[in-house]
């Protein structure tokens, strides 16, 4: 029997707000332990959660984004677990009137179809610290740091709409891609500012029954879930094929071993006690608002990538590459405002810039050639100072040392030799260095050209125009 | 003579501004009763005598200059043990808090602080504001001053107690379902729950956090306007404070109350109720009535489900509001460490006291799966209901008269063996920490055996001014809250 997987995922992100969810302390990535953090954040006896305004607009263009309905008052609840990285023993969720509830977001196959994906809900909560486990004195202790306490975390719950590995990842990219086109993440998973949680179950394909889900955590780039859908794909289906039954659980990842586990708390066991967090009263999203914020949407990635083929003329592929990241597509727009030359500056990017990308959390902006750098380049070619060749050799120079390719090109000399008396002086030394091919190409045979173009592109180094050069063999041995 | 630690904090203020009275005379007045009474009462946690005595001088050398904060500057405060106050122990009477010192102020000391009052102490309390009798203090219980084997009522029996003993002249309690009205009814003191959200509660530990409100506890009505008037105000820091002006109350002391209609609920005069206490409530009603007031017969049916839907909505935000005690950060922390497991429950155990745990267990109950529905959103509603009985009744009157309290003090040890006995003690304050609405309790006198009555005055919301006005012009018409207890101290 064949058996398809249902997927769905829990995507969790940290949102860019400057200051942390429901107090004013400083959310930011790294810091001494315990560097960032207030009495509320600590959850002092007597301190009150504020609701950072910062952080439900993020939110709510988040949700409008994936065309979210909004309610006109959302509210939070208590969610109470203990475990010593939540100072208050519980988290500050949103459990029965989140922020937004039924919305899709479209994935885009590479063959060129779409297929919308359900989004159950998205909800803000506040984020925990971490533990950090140490042997001191031979001794095992634990250490709490709360920097991350309290930071906002935007958790949007997928319907389970996947079906296969291919659509887990393309959902992944997009749903990545489209935070960083909000500006309301960085999305960087290693620093765990973006996380996915996965669902899975199996069922026999053909039927529509959902089989028995199961949930992985602690999964920490998209790789890794990749292999962690893989690992449960396989096992699942054993145990269906086996005739067994398959567990309701949570299961943790892990990395090294590349397997999952069953983690060790018991789900029936586990009761929240969700109430109306009375310390926050009801918040009211005003229509005009929330109708403000639709309209201040940045232009996102279907219409850039339409715009790209419209406007641009580029083929649907390379569109939809350079569209898919925000700030590709931001470089590429600014290279063509500096130039245009879009084919040109796409071909570049796709072929060479998006290459030295290492993995996903690795961003364009961070390589030292720049917009204007690669912009420049593109002239230089077009004016014809330089030709592809030195082209490249000029782009690896601006990768290696961040300088213009206009002062790489002066400081190497390498501006393509197009003065007619330099070329002809290199073309008599190649006719009197080689007299017989000169006489072959003179009596009619065009192989011999090819031979004598090199000699001439090598005694100038590269830097003639194989065209001029063509010119003058022709004049000197062909009239 | 009149000894400073006797004064009202308005006669006090015309004291220190005509300059016939320094802050230090007045602190260390107030200091030295203190000393002297504290061995027989026991109202304070904390005595902050260095601090007091050092923003007293403070207070005196910028009143020097012409330049005091406000027309109160330099008159002492006591705070309920549950406001935080930068550098002094903030204990809350549990064992849990007992080294816990606060790195903040709440914003009502912040506030008082800015207008120059000293505190002067801590006050002793049920731990975690939970109880009405102060007896469920981790560090001894406090004496009534009129009856010293008697409860001085609670939770915030140690302010009300100070306030009686004249160990402070003005203090800040706090009230979830009577813990500032029913000691002040106990210790023959005024009271005033304010409307919920007019006090910001940042800095004051949370009990239950939809009935929590902090109002001051004073020697008379005029001086509990004027405290109302400094700690009011809407705050950035507490998202349920509200963003309403902040009338002048001690001006609204017109004492006029021709045509007031004040309103009588049966249901807060049941045929169980202490015949003096019913007696003393019908003549302060009375004598309005004879100055010009009209009375007017009230049915609030929905009372008798005031304790039943009160302590379901409060321990279960109480359950949730002490989970943060487990000595990770701040506070005691368990002797067994072994595992976090035993850290938490050592600590828990340890920490807190049989109330407080009485209730962690109710309210975790309450809000467990199955029975969240069932209890808590079925309260919540109730609660409406309770919101819009009170709506009709003030369409109708412009206050509600009625009892503080169904009985007079009663012994120490007498309730603490049957909790829901003591619990009945809120019956008729429960009902406005439900509704959100202001309650004054106001001395009414006493009983042959010389046992305080406490008369309430419920507002509606945001009626302050009204209650106040009308508390008032029953002090005119009566001395019972000049009378003092017959309080022997050695001296």
């Amino acid at each position: 029997m064949n058996y398809e997987p249902v997927i769905g995922f829990e995507t969790h992100v940290e949102l860019a707000s400057r200051s942390k969810v429901f107090s004013s302390t400083r959310a930011e990535f790294g810091g001494q332990p315990n560097e960032y953090v207030n009495p509320v954040c600590l959850g002092l006896p007597g301190t009150l959660p504020v609701l950072n305004r910062v952080s439900m607009e993020m939110s709510l263009k988040a949700a409008l984004a994936m065309q979210c309905e909004i309610p006109e008052v959302t509210l939070f609840d208590r969610k109470h677990y203990y475990y010593p990285d939540l100072p208050k023993n519980y988290q500050i969720s949103q459990e029965y009137q989140p922020l937004a509830r039924h919305g899709r977001l479209n994935i885009v196959m590479p063959d060129g179809t779409e297929k919308t994906i359900g989004i159950h809900n998205i909800h803000l909560e506040e984020d925990a610290g971490k533990l950090i486990h140490e042997k001191r004195g031979g001794k095992w202790i634990s250490l709490v740091d709360l920097n991350r306490a309290g930071t906002s975390l935007l958790e949007i719950v997928s319907e389970p709409d996947l079906r296969s590995r291919e659509e887990a990842e393309i959902f992944m990219q997009t749903m990545r891609g489209l935070l960083r086109y909000l500006g309301v993440s960085d999305c960087k998973m290693q620093e765990g500012s973006l996380r996915f949680e996965l669902n899975i179950s199996m069922r026999p394909a053909g039927t529509t029954e959902y089989g028995t889900k199961v949930e992985v955590k602690n999964v920490g780039s998209i790789k890794a879930v990749l292999r962690a859908l893989d690992y449960e794909m396989e096992r699942q289906t054993e145990i269906l094929e086996e005739g067994g039954r398959v567990i309701q659980e949570t299961r943790l990842w892990d990395d090294d071993k590349g397997e999952t586990r069953p983690m060790r708390v018991k789900e029936g066991a586990k009761d929240y006690r969700y109430f109306p967090e009375p310390d926050l009263p009801p918040v009211r999203l005003e229509r005009d608002y929330i109708d403000r914020l639709r309209a201040e949407l940045p232009e996102l990635r279907d219409a850039k990538r339409k715009r790209y083929v419209e406007q641009y003329g580029l083929p649907e592929y390379d569109a939809g590459v350079l569209a898919a990241d925000k700030h590709v597509a931001d470089y590429f727009d600014e290279c063509c405002q500096a130039h245009n030359a879009p084919k040109a500056f796409s071909n570049w990017i796709m072929t060479y810039l998006l290459a030295e990308l290492k993995d996903e959390d690795s961003d364009i902006n961070d390589l030292p050639v720049k917009p204007a750098h690669l912009a420049e380049l593109v002239k230089l070619i077009d004016d014809k100072t330089i030709n592809q060749n030195l082209a490249k050799k000029v782009f690896k120079e601006m990768m290696e040392s961040g300088k213009t390719p206009g002062a790489i090109v002066k400081e190497q000399g390498l501006e393509v030799v197009s003065d007619a008396g330099a070329i002809e002086k290199f073309v008599d030394e190649v006719i009197a260095e080689n007299p017989g091919p000169a006489e072959e190409y003179a009596g009619g045979k065009d192989k011999a050209l090819n031979f004598l173009l090199g000699q001439v592109m090598r005694k100038s180094r590269g830097q003639a125009d194989p065209g001029a050069v063509q010119e003058i063999l022709n004049r000197k041995l062909r009239s | 003579m009149v000894e400073p630690y006797q004064l009202t904090a308005w006669e006090a203020a015309d004291l220190l501004a005509r300059k016939e009275l320094s802050s230090r005379e007045l602190t260390e007045s107030v200091l030295q009763r203190i000393e002297r009474t504290e061995p027989v009462i026991h109202a304070y946690q904390t005595v902050l005598r260095d601090s007091a005595l050092a923003a007293a001088d403070a207070i005196d050398e910028s009143r020097a200059h012409g330049e005091a904060p406000s027309r109160y500057a330099g008159v002492p405060l006591a705070l309920k043990d549950n406001m935080c106050m930068q550098g002094s122990p903030t204990t809350c009477s549990s064992r849990m808090l007992e080294s816990f010192v606060p790195p903040y102020d709440a914003t009502v000391v912040q506030k008082c602080m800015a207008a120059g009052l000293i505190p002067v102490g801590k006050t002793n309390m049920d731990e975690f504001a939970m109880g009405s009798s102060t007896e469920n203090s981790a560090f001894g219980r406090t004496m009534n001053p009129w009856d010293l084997d008697r409860v001085p009522g609670g939770s915030s029996g140690g302010s009300t107690a100070a306030v009686s003993a004249d160990e402070t002249i003005l203090s800040l309690g706090s009230d979830t379902g009577g813990s500032i009205r029913q000691p002040a009814a106990f210790c023959s003191v005024t009271g005033l729950k304010p409307t919920y959200g007019r006090v910001s509660r940042y800095g004051l530990v949370a009990f239950a956090s939809s009935l929590d409100q902090i109002g001051p506890i004073t020697k008379d009505v005029r001086d509990a306007a004027l405290l109302l008037q400094i700690i009011s105000g809407v705050d950035s820091m507490d998202s349920t404070s509200v963003n309403a002006p902040v009338p002048d109350y001690p001006a609204a002391l017109t004492g006029e109350i021709k045509g007031l209609r004040i309103g009588v609920p049966k249901e807060y005069f049941p045929a169980g109720l202490n015949a003096e206490i019913r007696g003393s409530v019908e003549k302060a009603v009375q004598l309005l009535k004879e100055q010009g007031a009209e009375v007017v017969e009230l049915s609030l049916p929905k009372t008798d489900y005031a304790i039943a839907t009160y302590y379901l909505i409060c321990t279960a935000e109480a359950s949730s509001n002490l989970a943060r005690y487990e000595g990770v950060v701040y506070g005691r922390r368990g002797a067994s460490q072994d595992n976090i497991l035993e850290m938490y429950m050592s600590t828990r155990s340890e920490g807190f006291g049989p109330e407080v745990k009485r209730r962690i267990m109710l309210g975790t109950y309450v809000l467990s799966a199955g029975f969240f529905e069932a209890y808590y959103r079925r309260a919540q509603k109730v609660r409406t209901l309770f919101r819009q009985e009170f709506e009709q009744a003030f369409k109708q009157v412009d206050v509600i008269m009625c009892p503080a309290t169904p009985s007079p003090p009663f012994k120490a040890g007498e309730k603490t063996d049957d909790p829901l006995e003591m619990y009945l003690s809120d019956v008729f304050t429960a009902p406005l920490n439900m509704a959100g609405l202001p309650g004054l309790v106001v001395p009414g006198g006493f009983s042959a055996s010389g046992l305080p009555i406490g008369v309430q005055f419920i507002g509606p919301v945001f009626g302050e001014e009204k209650i106040l006005n009308a508390g008032y012009a029953y002090q005119q018409l009566t001395d019972h809250h000049r009378q003092k207890p017959p309080l022997v101290v050695p001296s």
